[in-house]
């Protein structure tokens, strides 16, 4: 029956038929039934009542065994995932904190090896122990092979960074002699012959004055003097400027242990 | 009226007392409570229709809550409860609707 199509209204007596019967059927009656009726009726008002709060105080007490095993069920499958994601999350956090850990040591790596380099460059300044040795030759007869070997002798001698009067001697230094001077890497260094060396001082001190070496050569051969002093911390503060190289090229090395 | 003034008295009482259900009762009580409703909808649609018979009531309020009840309890034997009581309720809400149309029918004449 459709609501939007309305019966014809019916007369007055027939509208209200229905509350009539209903109203008769309400008046109060002394009768078994009705007294019966008014007793289930309690009994359902008390059922209703009951229920309604057992379900709100109750939560998994009144559920059936199935449906407690199907939120076990579900319980157990979302902790299952759960701790999956845990152990991969914490894998991941694992690799990260080892990954950067890593990253630090290999940057002191490089910081160190760094270092290494421009001592050996002569880019950078040095302090240390070591020996200064000074050379007093009046008479000029000190000469750059003489020199040379006075350095090829330190060297030996594990001397780490050397410098001849204000410059720094490198790996690719070169002497010269230039009438009655000495020249390295093209600067003149003159007498006094000031020779500051790092290293451990007692050899290095030793080699100079081992016998038939250089201070022998130099007090016996050439007449000058020679004096050499040891000392705890020395500083080799002289640079030697790096100039790029026009044909060598580095070949990439297979660990990318910068160095910039 | 009588009945009507019994639903409320018995609603007080559940509410003040608070009763706790039995635990064999609880898969019962909210199935045989639709039961129940059902039967006092059908009564009130007996009344309107003329043919209201207070033994009739009485009998069939009583039936419908055992059988409801039984169904369930049936259900919960052979494993199927929770579906049997969805049924139950399926079908009992049904005929509530059902009563409740042609009251509205009578009463409201729509």
């Amino acid at each position: 029956m459709s609501r939007s199509d309305p019966p014809p209204r019916v007369p007055a007596t027939e509208d209200s038929f229905g509350w009539q019967r209903l109203a008769l059927m309400a008046r109060p009656r002394a009768t078994k039934a009705n007294a019966l009726a008014a007793l289930l009726a309690i009994l359902l008002g008390f059922a209703v009542a009951t229920q309604v709060r057992q379900n709100q105080v109750l939560g998994l007490g009144s559920l059936r065994q199935v449906e407690l095993v199907t939120i076990l069920d579900n319980a157990t499958l979302l902790s299952a995932r759960l701790d999956q994601n845990a152990r991969e999350l914490q894998a991941t956090r694992d690799e990260l904190i080892s990954g950067s850990s890593s990253g630090a040591a290999a940057l002191t790596v490089a910081q160190e090896r760094l270092d290494t380099l421009r001592i050996l460059a002569g880019t950078t300044s040095a302090h240390g122990p070591g020996i200064r040795m000074t050379i007093n030759d009046p008479q000029a007869k000190v000469t750059a092979p003489l020199l040379l070997d006075a350095i090829e002798e330190l060297r030996d001698a594990g001397a780490e960074a050397i410098q001849v009067g204000d410059v720094r001697v490198v790996a690719s230094s070169y002497f010269d002699q230039a009438g009655s001077e000495v020249e390295i890497d093209g600067t003149k260094v003159t007498e006094p012959y000031v020779i500051s060396a790092i290293g451990n001082a007692q050899t290095l001190s030793s080699a100079m004055e081992i016998p038939g070496g250089l201070s022998e050569n130099v007090r016996l051969k050439l007449g000058a003097s020679i004096t050499i002093t040891q000392a705890t911390d020395l500083t080799v503060g002289a640079l030697h400027t790096l100039s790029e190289p026009r044909y060598a090229r580095p070949i990439p090395s297979p660990a990318p242990a910068a160095i910039p | 009226m009588i009945p009507a003034l019994g639903l409320l008295v018995g609603l007080a009482v559940g509410l003040f007392l608070h009763p706790a259900v039995p635990l064999a009762l609880q898969p019962y009580l909210p199935i045989a409570v639709i039961a129940a409703l059902d039967a006092v909808f059908g009564g009130v649609r007996a009344v309107l229709d003329g043919i209201f018979n207070d033994k009739v009531f009485v009998v069939s309020f009583l039936s419908n809550v055992v059988v409801a009840a039984f169904i369930v309890f049936l259900g919960d034997q052979l494993g199927v409860g929770s579906q049997l009581s969805t049924g139950v309720v399926v079908v009992l809400g049904i005929r509530i609707f059902s009563n409740v149309a042609s009251i509205r029918r009578h009463l409201f004449r729509a």
